[in-house]
Formats: C-alpha cells, sequence, structure tokens
C-alpha cells in the first residue's frame, strides 16, 4: 500500500532503517543529523520490529559499535555529520578490511574543522577515496531528494550486504533538513537469529558450533604475504562492484551540447539552472552520479566524445571535478563552479557560471 | 502548476508551521511539494524563513533566488526578500512592526492584518493560521478541505481540539485581506 | 602408552583454548587468564554461546587461542564493541578482554560508559602497570617512580599523574554489579580468579549488570625481571597499591 508522508530527509532515512529490518542502530548527536537519532528514539523501533537503538557516548563509540554490531551478521547503522564522520574514520577502515556490511550515514556540513552546520558537499574526498587508513572503498550512494534518502538507506544495505562492504548514504545538510513528499516503502521482517546463522554463519560472530572452526572477525594479519594476498581481495571486490553497480541519472542529455555534472543538492539547483538555460535556448543538460563510488566513469569518459564542454558543479571548492577530470582526460573543456563553507549556489549563479565559460 | 514561495519572519511566529501545513496540503492532493528552511542559531530568536514549493511535477531546485510569492512578517524580511519576487508576483505582508512599506510597482501586494486578527481572536497562536488564510484567498492553490487535512496531519494528536479554532483564523484571514497594489 | 586411559585422566588441556601455541613471553599470567576463563565457559557449557572481544595489546592475538567465535577491536573499544554485540544478540554471553593501556587509558570513555550502562557483559582486565606489546612504556596504572621506557627515571608523579585505579572507580557506578581483583601467580590465586570469572560471567548473564575482573599481573620481560622477580616484585609493590579481593559484590560496595 502506497503510504506518503511530509518527511525531513533525516526523518526519512531513519523512517527507512526501520522498515528495512535493521537490527540496530548506534549513533550521536550532530547538527545537521540529529534527528535521525531523535525519530527513532520517539518511534521506539524496538517495539515496532526488536531494532536496538543506542546512544553512544561519542563518534568513535558508536562507529566502534558497528563494528561489534556488523560483526554479529545483523543489519546495523549509524549516522552523523562532518566531524563525526572524521572521528569515525579509524573505525571505518577496520570495517572495511575486516569486510563487514554496515550503512554509514553523513549528512555533510560545511567545512574544515568545526566549520558550521550549514549543507555542504565538501566531504567527497573522503567518502570516496577510502577516508581512512589502507586501501578500501567504501560504497558511496548520494541521494538528492527526501524519497531517494529513504529508498537509498534500503540500497546501501542490500549493496553493503551483496559484497560485504560498509556502504555510506551521503546526503547534506540541505536534503537532511528538507522536507518533501516521500513513499515509504513496506516494512521488510526483521531476519530471526536463524536467519542471520543461515546467512552469515560462516563468517560472523554467531557462536562456534561443534561443526565448524571458530569464526574471527579482525582487521589485523601481522603476515604482509597473507595481508597482501587481503588487500587483492578486496580490490578484485571493488574492481566488480566498479562493473555492476553505477547508478547515474541523465536529464535533457540526449542532444545537449554542454552537461553540468552535479549530484545532491548541487543537481537539484542544477536541474533549475538547465531549465532556465533552456528557456534561453542553450543545449545545457544535467548528469548526476548518483553512485559517487562507484564513480560513472564510462559515461563521464563518453562526453570527451560527444559533447563541446562540462560544468561541475559542488557545494565544495572542487572536489568531484577532480574525477571527472581524469575521465574527460583533456578531451574537452572541464570548468567548475562551487560554493563552500555551507554556502548553497543558487540556479541563476550556476548560469552565470555556465555563460561565463561556454557562451 | 508550480507555486514557488518564501515564508519570512521571526522565529516563534510559525513561519516554518505555515509552511508545513501548506506542503502538506499539497500532498493531499497528490502534489509534490518541498519545504525547506533556513535552520541553525538563527532559528533561535532571529529570523526565520522557508521556501516552500509546491508543483503537479517533480520540483527541482529547492532553493530559489526568485518567488511568485512572498510573504513577510517583519521589516528584516521586507528588506530582504521584497526584490526576489517575480514581476507580477505577489508580495503578501503584516502591516504590524513594518516601518518601510514595500515599493515596487511591478507587484501585486496585499495586507494582512495577522497579529491584530489573532489578537481578536485571542489566540496569538493562530497568527500564522490568519496569513495563511490571506494567502490562501489570494492564490487558492490548495483547497480549504485539504488545508484541514494537512492541518491534522501536520498537528500532534493532543492538539487536534484546536482545529476549529485554527479553522476559523483561516476564515477570517481570508475575509480581511486588504489590497494595497493590484497590477 | 598403556597409561593413557580415561580413569588416569587428572588434568586435560580445554577444547575451549585452540593447539596455537600461546604469543606470549615464558613467566607471564595471560596464559593462565586465557585458560581459566576458557575453562570457565566450557564448565559452564558456554563455548556455543560466547562472543568475545580482543584487544590491542600483548592479547591482540586472543583470538588465535581462545577457541569460541572472537572479534578484534581498535585500540580501547573492546566495551563498544561489547555493547553492540550483547545487545544485538542478548542470548550470548559476552565478554572483553583487555589490558591497562587498552581499557584505563585510550580506551577509559568506552570503559566509563559501558559499565555506566550496565551493560551485561563481562570484562577482564590484565593490569600489569605497563604497556608489554610495545616494548615497556608507561602506562596509566604504572606504579609511582616505576621505571620504564617512557618514564626512565620513575613515574614521577607530579610530571605524569598518578597510576589510575580504573577499577574502584568503576565500582562506584550504578550499572556494575560485581567487581573484584584477582592474581594468577599462584596455585590458590588461580582458583580464586577462577571462581570469580565464573561469578562474573553468571551474573552478567543474568542481566545483574556488568561484572569486572581485574587480574594483577606481572610483566617480567616489561619490568626486566625474572618470571619469580616479577612476582615477588608484584606481591610486593602492585598488591600494595591494587589490593587483591572483592570490591562491590551483588551491586554493594565491600566495605
Amino acid at each position: 500500500m502506497k503510504e506518503l508522508r511530509l518527511m525531513k530527509g533525516n526523518e526519512a532515512m531513519a523512517e527507512a532503517a526501520i522498515r528495512c529490518g535493521a537490527d540496530g542502530y548506534f549513533g550521536y548527536p550532530i547538527t545537521p543529523q540529529s534527528e535521525v537519532l531523535e525519530y527513532l528514539m520517539a518511534e521506539q523501533p524496538w517495539k515496532r520490529t526488536g531494532m536496538v537503538v543506542l546512544q553512544a557516548e561519542s563518534e568513535v563509540a558508536s562507529i566502534n559499535m558497528l563494528y561489534g554490531g556488523a560483526s554479529t551478521g545483523k543489519k546495523v547503522l549509524t549516522s552523523s555529520s562532518s566531524p563525526g564522520i572524521s572521528l569515525m574514520q579509524e573505525g571505518i577502515s577496520y570495517l572495511a578490511g575486516a569486510e563487514l556490511p554496515c550503512v554509514v550515514i553523513n549528512v555533510v556540513r560545511g567545512g574544515p574543522g568545526l566549520g558550521d552546520i550549514q549543507p555542504s558537499q565538501s566531504d567527497y574526498f573522503q567518502a570516496t577515496k577510502g577516508g581512512g587508513h589502507g586501501d578500501y572503498h567504501l560504497y558511496v550512494i548520494a541521494p538528492s531528494s527526501v524519497q531517494e534518502s529513504s529508498d537509498f538507506v534500503k540500497k546501501a544495505f542490500e549493496v553493503a550486504f551483496k559484497y560485504r562492504i560498509p556502504a555510506m548514504v551521503l546526503s547534506d545538510g540541505a536534503i537532511g533538513q528538507m522536507m518533501e513528499k516521500v513513499e515509504l516503502f513496506e516494512q521488510m521482517p526483521r531476519r530471526t537469529d536463524e536467519e542471520v546463522i543461515a546467512e552469515c554463519g560462516s563468517w560472523a560472530t554467531t557462536g562456534k558450533t561443534p561443526d565448524r572452526e571458530h569464526n574471527v572477525i579482525t582487521s589485523l594479519d601481522l603476515i604482509p604475504e597473507r595481508l597482501e594476498e587481503h588487500n587483492h581481495k578486496l580490490q578484485a571486490k571493488y574492481k566488480e562492484i566498479e562493473e555492476n553497480e553505477v547508478i547515474y541519472e541523465e536529464i535533457l542529455c540526449d542532444d545537449a551540447d554542454y552537461v553540468i555534472v552535479a549530484y545532491g543538492t548541487s543537481a537539484r539547483i542544477s536541474q533549475k539552472t538547465v531549465q532556465l538555460a533552456r528557456e534561453k535556448g542553450y543545449k545545457l543538460g544535467l548528469m548526476r552520479p548518483i553512485t559517487l563510488w562507484p564513480f560513472p566513469k564510462a559515461k563521464i569518459a563518453e562526453y570527451g566524445e560527444t559533447k563541446k564542454g562540462i560544468l561541475v558543479v559542488e557545494m565544495s571548492e572542487g572536489q568531484m571535478v577532480e574525477d571527472v577530470r581524469l575521465n574527460i582526460n583533456g578531451k574537452i573543456p572541464v570548468e567548475f563552479y562551487g560554493r563552500s563553507g555551507g554556502m548553497i549556489p543558487t540556479p541563476d549563479e550556476v548560469l552565470t557560471a555556465f555563460e561565463k565559460h561556454f557562451m | 502548476m508550480t507555486e514557488e514561495i518564501i515564508i519570512a519572519g521571526f522565529g516563534g511566529q510559525g513561519v516554518l508551521s505555515m509552511g508545513k501545513i501548506l506542503a502538506y496540503s499539497g500532498i493531499m492532493q497528490d502534489q509534490e511539494v518541498s519545504w525547506m528552511p533556513a535552520y541553525g542559531p538563527e532559528m533561535r530568536g532571529g529570523t526565520a524563513n522557508v521556501t516552500v514549493i509546491i508543483s503537479d511535477d517533480r520540483i527541482n531546485s529547492p532553493v530559489l533566488n526568485s518567488y511568485d510569492t512572498a510573504i513577510i512578517l517583519n521589516q528584516q524580511s521586507m528588506d530582504k526578500f521584497e526584490k526576489t519576487v517575480k514581476p507580477g508576483g505577489l508580495l503578501l505582508y503584516d502591516p504590524n512592526g513594518i516601518s518601510k512599506h514595500p515599493s515596487r510597482k511591478d507587484i501585486n501586494i496585499y495586507q494582512i492584518e495577522g497579529a491584530a486578527e489573532a489578537a481578536r481572536l485571542k489566540s496569538g497562536k493562530t497568527f500564522n493560521m490568519v496569513v495563511l488564510g490571506a494567502f490562501l484567498k489570494l492564490k487558492p492553490i490548495v483547497e480549504f478541505d485539504n488545508v484541514i487535512k494537512g492541518l491534522k496531519k501536520s498537528l500532534p494528536e493532543r492538539y487536534h481540539h484546536l482545529i476549529p479554532m485554527n479553522e476559523t483564523a483561516i476564515k477570517s484571514g481570508m475575509k480581511i485581506v486588504k489590497e494595497i497594489q493590484k497590477l | 602408552m598403556e597409561i593413557i586411559k580415561s580413569e588416569n585422566l587428572v588434568y586435560k588441556k580445554t577444547s575451549a583454548m585452540t593447539d596455537k601455541e600461546l604469543s606470549y613471553c615464558p613467566g607471564c599470567g595471560h596464559g593462565t587468564a586465557h585458560r581459566i576463563t576458557m575453562e570457565v565457559l566450557e564448565e559452564m557449557g558456554a563455548i556455543q554461546d560466547t562472543i568475545g572481544v580482543a584487544p590491542v595489546g600483548c592479547s591482540v592475538l586472543a583470538y588465535e587461542f581462545m577457541n569460541i567465535d572472537m572479534q578484534e577491536a581498535a585500540h580501547g573499544r573492546a566495551p563498544a564493541l561489547a555493547t553492540a554485540i550483547k545487545r544485538l544478540w542478548p542470548s550470548k554471553y559476552v565478554f572483553t578482554y583487555q589490558g591497562d593501556g587498552d581499557l584505563a587509558a585510550i580506551g577509559t570513555a568506552e570503559t566509563i560508559h559501558a559499565c555506566n550502562r550496565g551493560e551485561n557483559i563481562v570484562i577482564i582486565f590484565i593490569n600489569n602497570g605497563i604497556y608489554g606489546m610495545t616494548g615497556g612504556q608507561m602506562a596509566p596504572t604504572t606504579l609511582p617512580n616505576m621505571k620504564s621506557s617512557t618514564s626512565p627515571y620513575g613515574r614521577d608523579e607530579a610530571m605524569m599523574g598518578h597510576p589510575l585505579k580504573i577499577t574502584e572507580l568503576i565500582a562506584n557506578l550504578p550499572g556494575v554489579h560485581f567487581v573484584t581483583r584477582q592474581a594468577v601467580h599462584k596455585p590458590g590465586h588461580v582458583r580464586k580468579a577462577k571462581k570469580a570469572i565464573k561469578k562474573a560471567f553468571e551474573q552478567s548473564y543474568a542481566k545483574k549488570g556488568l561484572c569486572f575482573v581485574e587480574i594483577v599481573s606481572n610483566c617480567n620481560s616489561g619490568w626486566k625481571m625474572t618470571p619469580n622477580d616479577a612476582n615477588q616484585w608484584m606481591e610486593d609493590n602492585m598488591f600494595p597499591y591494587y589490593p587483591l579481593g572483592d570490591i562491590k559484590v551483588d551491586g554493594q560496595l565491600v566495605k
């Protein structure tokens, strides 16, 4: 049954977590994402589905609770905003190293440092290039609406469990705080303990039975040859993800001479710019990477052959633009327009930048 | 149909909840809506504003430079948003506390004595509903029944006994809205 | 080999320990502490229902020796992991096994908050007053004037702070049900310590709150002594500062 609600992005992610049958949430308050924990505590999912919700003493504790929780084979998530996510990086690296599925939500705010609490996209590097120490990637999916905030929590869990990797939902303060109409997906049952054991008992800490060796979850291996082999295994997995899990959206790109590449809130704003540009007769389209890792490399590379120029729009000083340039490889001009520190570009500003560079 | 609205005033005037009720009303009649607040410390006591978009189509930018309608409830917001109304658009404001009245000639301008009317109704908290009524009179983009439904959705159940009072306030806002300049 | 008959069996390594050779220095208390913890679990029939969390420190590889499902935590965070594991598997026995640097320095916040929430887990805390794995640096529990590689002239309390009695500290938290301090360097102490560990598992499993067993141990390598001298030094110096015995029983502080 179709269930429509007016919700903030943060609330939609919390509700989605309950509905996709998550077993546990562990988090710590930080603006602009505190509504996630607030919503869960008000909603009392332990009564609805048996889901555990716990306010931790810090982001460090949250991510380590996630590490413990994910090791049991259960579905666990946390959420935070930029400075809190920085604190979690060590734990995220452990989760990646130990090949544990989980979901981390980052509702990005202005930085660096304590920065401010306004929307930003300046955590792109951190999210897509690993973030913590070691050779690893997260699956990173970026919603641009409240609807997608809900849908992508579910999607992130699916991919996390399919490949046994940590997944990140990269939102921002605007989408987190904004209210829109959401069509909620139906409640999925939480797996029973028996189902968890059946699905994850081969690797998770489910309790050693006499018929199997003990399961150990660790990211430590003091033997370099073995650790290198483990890294190769991770890389093979990442390659598979790059081949199978890229998602992007194109709007009015078919006949376009020029394309704006933008994700999340910037993509929403740029879509309006495209509308304004079309009214002026410019053949402009929008390409929105939905998965930021894996990045839609092939599609971007194709623009090098088919388009005249690209404008990358971000709420940062220019991060994703590096990946776009890498894949365009000098074939056509790639220009950048960004606002940072919590400033949100307006559709007119973006149009002016486009005209300055290309018209 | 797409209506792009900015509602701006002091924190505590019910700016955000007015926007929320409007957004919910849109959902009740199966439209797309977005409600984008300026959030943060400025919400606590200072100015508050929210961008509400109601549309038949998928909404692109939730952040705008210009609006079909500006609903303005204090002087700071007048200074900031009068210039953002699209030519031919609507500026609705409460003259209470306004020292510098709008001067543009290319927009429709209406006044709503929201604060005074709420005082007369002996319910200061219905101020925002009086203003909402005035807006709906001028731009009936959502049906009255759907507004009441939206009100029910956005109010916690323990406040549902206040709905008749809000309904009265909306209706009186519809009645008393005053034309200043019509194109 | 006529003698190997079940009726002649007086002692057998618990199956809850793997056959992996221990990585600990000869004379170290870790091996004994591991063994009695695992014996308790075997005797309770709890092998299948127990998840352990190893720390960073000398016992970082505890999961190679303990033949149960285990996870290796980041430095200091074992109580956070155990919190989530226990809450997601409420019908399991969950414990952490941590050293003094892990539990009382880098992991102080996680220790205190897991204790304060009254997580129904067991914390086994090995206190030898030094960072063993990294080569003998000063620990939060290093005694006054005690030498270490980062306090080569002895711990100067004015400059380096005081040895932290974390066990007494957490005993004051209402979420903590049973707190005891034990040793494993002599058979009598081993028997007592094993009893205490068993009690800790039983009571935390009965949802009475967090149960905390400190084991004051030696570090002959880090202290640069022979095993016998280290044990003697421990009795003469560690025990007066960290006196053995129960600190909190049945939720009540022992007077």
